[in-house]
């Protein structure tokens, strides 16, 4: 089979927080893969490859198999055809968070993203997460990500006495704090939202949705601290409900940040300023 | 504390605006019914305290709701930040109580 080249295009914008311009894209397919291609379809994938702020789209043509993922794609694209492609994975199971970039103009976490599911007429289009800086390729620089988390001061902290009355799975607190507990800081919603990529300010949604589990968990010492914290970014959500969207072990960040906008507005009114800061 | 601030203000504005604007275009489309002319709002208007009660509030309620929703527009969509900004709302906002007052005292 001889090496198909794809039409041409250009095109100048910010594909995951770079800007560029796609090339001419040639899929090299049948070419030094080892792959039978006349009995395995093959998927046309458009990779982001660059440095910081300057990089292209290159096209590479990868053997659809059963049950692939996005990741197994990736994964062959570097062992098989260009071993310099940079990506972050760990796991491979959803459990660690490493892997998200964005699949055909959608964050997901690829390890466990079917390609059958968001292929397009067998075509890929994969590049890093929006809203953080390109390392290089596929992976970005997660620092921006947990310095807001921290900044937003989402941590456990202790409370000085223990708690005596033993924190029941039935209570309304703690379902509350149950329904945003399971994130894996994949930064998935972070790259879906808006108001990340308008507002520098703003801390998040997995940070305010961790904010959110601290607030209501009786064990936390610092419940008015937390509060506190969240005041100062809460009310940057727009409720768009991207976060939400793309969420892939299906939490619901904006209905956490609207419960922090509303004890907000409680302490606030409790507090007014002319009493002080207690 | 000061965004937490403008954020509770801006909701308790809107609380007060939400009934008001609904009952302002209630007002609206029951005077323009037969059309509208100047003798015809005066003559509702002039010498009522409940409609310089009504609209005295909603002029209060939209000058302080709505430069803090400006405030934030500009943040976003134009980067402008700081004291500056602030200052500009501000008097913003005393334009539109101005403006709005004026207005009032003109039909009472």
């Amino acid at each position: 089979m001889t090496a198909r080249a794809t039409k041409s295009r250009s095109r100048a914008g910010r594909i995951g927080g770079v800007s560029g311009s796609i090339v001419k894209c040639i899929c090299p397919r049948g070419v030094k893969t080892g792959y039978d291609w006349s009995v395995m379809a093959a998927l046309e994938v458009e990779i982001w490859r660059g440095e910081g702020n300057d990089g292209s789209w290159r096209c590479y043509a990868v053997p659809h198999q059963a049950n692939q993922t996005v990741l197994d794609v990736v994964t062959h694209v570097q062992r098989h055809i260009d071993p310099s492609l940079a990506y972050r994975f760990a796991c491979r199971v959803g459990m660690c968070g490493s892997c998200a970039m964005t699949v055909n103009g959608r964050p997901r976490w690829t390890c466990r993203t079917h390609v059958s599911r968001v292929s397009r007429k067998g075509r890929l289009r994969i590049s890093p997460l929006r809203n953080l800086p390109v390392i290089r390729d596929l992976a970005v620089d997660m620092a921006p990500f947990f310095e807001k988390w921290r900044d937003a001061e989402a941590r456990f902290v202790p409370s000085p006495v223990p708690v005596e009355e033993p924190v029941r799975p039935g209570e309304p607190a703690r379902k509350a704090a149950d329904a945003g507990i399971e994130c894996i800081n994949c930064a998935i919603c972070y790259a879906a939202c808006d108001s990340v990529a308008w507002n520098p300010d703003y801390p998040g949604p997995a940070a305010l949705n961790r904010l959110w589990t601290l607030v209501n968990d009786r064990r936390d010492g610092d419940q008015d601290g937390h509060l506190e914290a969240a005041g100062t970014g809460c009310h940057l959500c727009r409720s768009h409900q991207e976060c939400a969207e793309v969420c892939p072990t299906n939490l619901n960040p904006t209905t956490a940040i609207a419960g922090l906008k509303r004890e907000v507005f409680r302490r606030t009114l409790a507090r007014p300023p002319w009493e002080g800061r207690q | 504390m000061k965004e937490a601030w403008l954020f509770t203000v801006q909701r308790l504005s809107a609380l007060v605006l939400a009934p008001l604007v609904l009952l302002h275009l209630g007002v609206i489309l029951y005077a323009v019914r037969d059309g509208l002319s100047a003798e015809e709002i005066l003559a509702r208007t002039q010498g009522s305290q409940l409609w310089g009660v009504v609209y005295g509030l909603f002029v209060f309620a939209a000058a302080i709701h709505a430069p803090i929703g400006l405030r934030a527009v500009l943040r976003e969509w134009v980067g402008w930040r700081g004291a500056g900004l602030d200052i500009a709302m501000g008097l913003f906002g005393l334009l539109l109580l101005a403006l709005g007052l004026r207005a009032l005292a003109a039909v009472l």
